[in-house]
């Protein structure tokens, strides 16, 4: 199946990179109509280096704030030449460039209503320079800027709430999915792509390198994430919450921190293991993440279209 | 047609006749005028355009980018903090090779903030890849304007280019100006057909990653294509002329009375139009005093400069700019000219006017005349205010 791929093998990603496997589940479920406009980050780097190239579609990368400003200009183009109507224009971006220097530019796109689908790789951290701390960089993690010490348990702010941020934009479709659904993620960009508007969708990506975890690791990594309730799938329309992955029996959060170097320093300090199963707890109950349903085909629960 | 036009309403008009499909501004001053005015007429259904109003400069730039890499005509404009602002961005639209206009309303950097005029803004971006513009007049503006988008797009070029103009003094001034008809501009300038553009029916990667085996290559590319710019100005130059009468000669400087002159000022922009009447009355009293008016500043046409210069004793360049730390940046360039030449002025003397706004009148024109003698001077300040001096350093 990966031999007709739009996203082609022999880019230079590190061994287990989910980014790397979102990037090609995106693009596979938006098709070959499809114009991406992509930020700094190491999916650029990873895909596009000269004279060599991953990409399949016409494909763009100018800096590392800008992608959602470029999308805006290549879906302006597109209306001018009139074929706006045939083709998918995506933004996509790491967290850093989605949630910190990107932001401004991506609030100015949601703002203007531009048919865009913005497309977050949230491996939280700035893992292109090293590993540093970023707006999505969880709660207590060991980054390079962010390490831990004597006066410092590590990251000492929680994921700055992205989703929301993109809701109050009054914004169509906003969802977040993980590399360890991959159904689920084609689903929500194939959904995405169908609504015209301004999207949104965070998709969380472990990062080997980064995250200090065993390379094939990383799908259970991804799961482990959703099914300790630390990043729940939700999704939503017009503001509205219509989706929700269900856990049957949410794991402690501790299972998702053991295998993860950046989060060996909390293990033996119960105070902050705590704090970190606090967040697990309140995403679900926010969310209602909890079911008695056991058989995973049921666990994506539709929720009733409040009116 | 000849119409009586503010310099901005001229700028929007030529532009709209250049029929770009994508412009995208931020408002700054004295910049807006030109957005406004094209605003309307999207509004209005006279352009065909998509107006994309952004959040930002830098977003504004981007948009451009973005429209101009999928095969639309873009535009944009700027002033000081804005054009800074964009800065990033406009080295990337270069290195990308694509082909726009950005119209820059001149205007002072801050700190302290000052939305007067000086070429502060732009000058600090010559380094950035861009074609470079300054403009005497409002005709002179809406021409380049013209000139910028058949130059830039050109299959052996394919730059972006940056028409300079005069904060206030042209974005504000009125002047009656000829702007061509729709039928003579498209003859003039074909429809735009890229290169290359991001297109899924031939899907192409842009805006790749050049390691140390490739980057170096890229800049070089660049560079040589500078040279072909300043052999493709004065053959755009001629064509224009024939079509629309107005002779900018190479297109690349200006001589104005300086054939037999003895002292000749070298300056761009508006400020050129104060020295040719300061030229005119010396004139008139028997002084052999010319002025040497610089179009093209990137590239910028060493030869040009040199045939233009060699002969005279006597050379003043008024730079309305500064490279704090260093010599002024329009004198470097007249200096370089001549380094290690056999022919070549005696005296190169640099003043620096302007900034800010500060006036340069009549007065400052003749002042620099006079102190353009035999003793040569660096960095010399005209009309300072040695009062406002000495309560800075609390004297
Ligand atoms: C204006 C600017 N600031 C900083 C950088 C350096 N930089 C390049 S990529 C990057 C980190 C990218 O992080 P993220 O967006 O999370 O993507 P990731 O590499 O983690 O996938 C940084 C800081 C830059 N290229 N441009
Ligand atoms: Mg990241």
């Amino acid at each position: 199946m990966e031999n007709n791929s739009l996203f082609k093998p022999g880019h230079t990603a590190c061994a287990g990179c989910g980014q790397a496997i979102a990037a090609r589940l995106v693009i596979d479920a938006a098709g070959s109509n499809t114009i991406v406009v992509n930020n700094t980050g190491c999916l650029e780097v990873f895909s596009s280096q000269y004279p060599e190239s991953a990409w399949n579609v016409p494909w763009i990368h100018s800096l590392f704030e800008n992608a959602a400003a470029v999308a805006s200009g290549v879906e302006a183009a597109l209306v001018y030449l009139g074929k706006k109507e045939t083709t998918n224009v995506i933004a996509q971006a790491g967290d850093g460039g989605t949630a910190d220097i990107g932001l401004q530019a991506l609030s100015g796109m949601w703002e203007r209503g531009a048919d865009i689908l913005s497309i977050c790789y949230d491996n939280e951290a700035y893992e292109n320079t090293g590993i540093q701390r970023s707006g999505l960089t969880p709660y207590g993690t060991n980054t390079t800027t962010t390490p831990p010490g004597t006066k410092s348990i590590g990251n000492p702010r929680p994921k700055k709430p992205m989703p929301e941020i993109a809701n109050a934009h009054g914004i169509p479709y906003v969802a977040t999915a993980s590399v360890g659904f991959p159904q689920d993620l084609q689903r929500k960009v194939k959904k995405a792509i169908s609504i015209k508007g301004p999207k949104y969708i965070q998709i969380h990506v472990p990062c080997p390198l980064g995250w200090r975890h065993e390379t094939e690791l990383t799908y259970q990594i991804a799961r482990l994430a959703v099914e300790t309730g630390l990043y729940p799938l939700i999704e939503y329309e017009n503001g509205k919450l219509v989706a929700v992955r269900k856990i049957a029996q949410p794991k402690p959060v501790e299972e998702y921190l053991r295998p993860q170097g950046r989060f060996k320093h909390l293990l033996n300090n119960p105070e902050e293991l705590k704090q970190i199963q606090e967040i697990a707890e309140n995403n679900i109950q926010k969310y209602n993440l909890k079911t008695e349903v056991t058989n995973e085909k049921s666990q994506t629960q539709i929720l009733p279209n409040p009116k | 047609m000849r119409q009586f036009l503010e310099g901005s309403r001229a700028v929007a008009e030529i532009v709209k006749l250049c029929k770009p499909g994508v412009i995208s501004a931020y408002p700054i001053t004295p910049q807006t005028h030109i957005v406004e005015e094209l605003a309307q007429m999207v509004a209005n259904g006279e352009l065909n355009a998509q107006f994309v109003n952004v959040e930002s400069e830098h977003s504004a730039a981007s948009v451009v980018l973005g429209a101009v890499a999928t095969g639309a005509r873009a535009f944009t404009a700027t002033s000081s903090q804005g054009l800074l602002y964009m800065a990033e961005v406009l080295f990337n639209i270069s290195g990308l090779r694509l082909p726009l206009v950005l119209t820059c309303a001149n205007r002072a950097i801050s700190a302290p903030i000052n939305i007067w005029n000086d070429l502060q803004d732009s000058i600090s971006l010559r380094d950035s890849g861009w074609i470079q513009f300054y403009a005497e007049n409002i005709q002179e503006v809406a021409d380049l304007h013209l000139l910028a988008y058949r130059l830039g797009e050109d299959k052996s070029i394919m730059l972006p280019v940056m028409v300079c103009m005069d904060g206030y003094t042209l974005t504000h001034g009125m002047e009656t100006v000829d702007i061509p008809t729709q039928e003579e501009i498209d003859k003039f300038l074909p429809s735009y057909k890229p290169l290359y553009k991001l297109d899924p029916a031939e899907p192409l990667t842009m805006g790749l990653l050049a390691n140390p085996d490739y980057y170096l290559e890229t800049r070089f590319a660049i560079q040589e294509t500078f040279k072909d710019v300043l052999k493709m100005i004065p053959k755009i130059s001629e064509e224009f002329k024939n079509r629309f009468a107005r002779d900018y000669k190479d297109g690349l400087v200006e001589e104005y009375c300086t054939k037999d002159a003895e002292k000749v000022i070298v300056a761009m922009g508006s400020v050129c139009g104060t020295i040719k009447e300061v030229v005119d009355a010396l004139r008139q009293k028997g002084k052999k005093v010319g002025l040497l008016k610089v179009i093209s500043y990137r590239p910028f046409p060493y030869a040009k400069v040199d045939a233009a210069l060699k002969d005279i004793p006597q050379v003043a360049v008024l730079d309305k700019a500064v490279s704090l730390g260093a010599y002024a940046p329009l004198a470097v360039e007249i200096k370089a000219t001549f380094f290690g030449k056999r022919k070549s002025p005696k005296i190169i003397s640099s003043f620096v006017a302007g900034l800010g706004g500060r006036d340069i009148t009549f007065e400052s024109v003749k002042e620099i005349f006079t102190k353009l003698n035999r003793k040569e001077v660096n960095l010399e300040f005209i009309d300072l205010k040695p009062e406002l001096l000495k309560e800075e350093y609390g004297e």
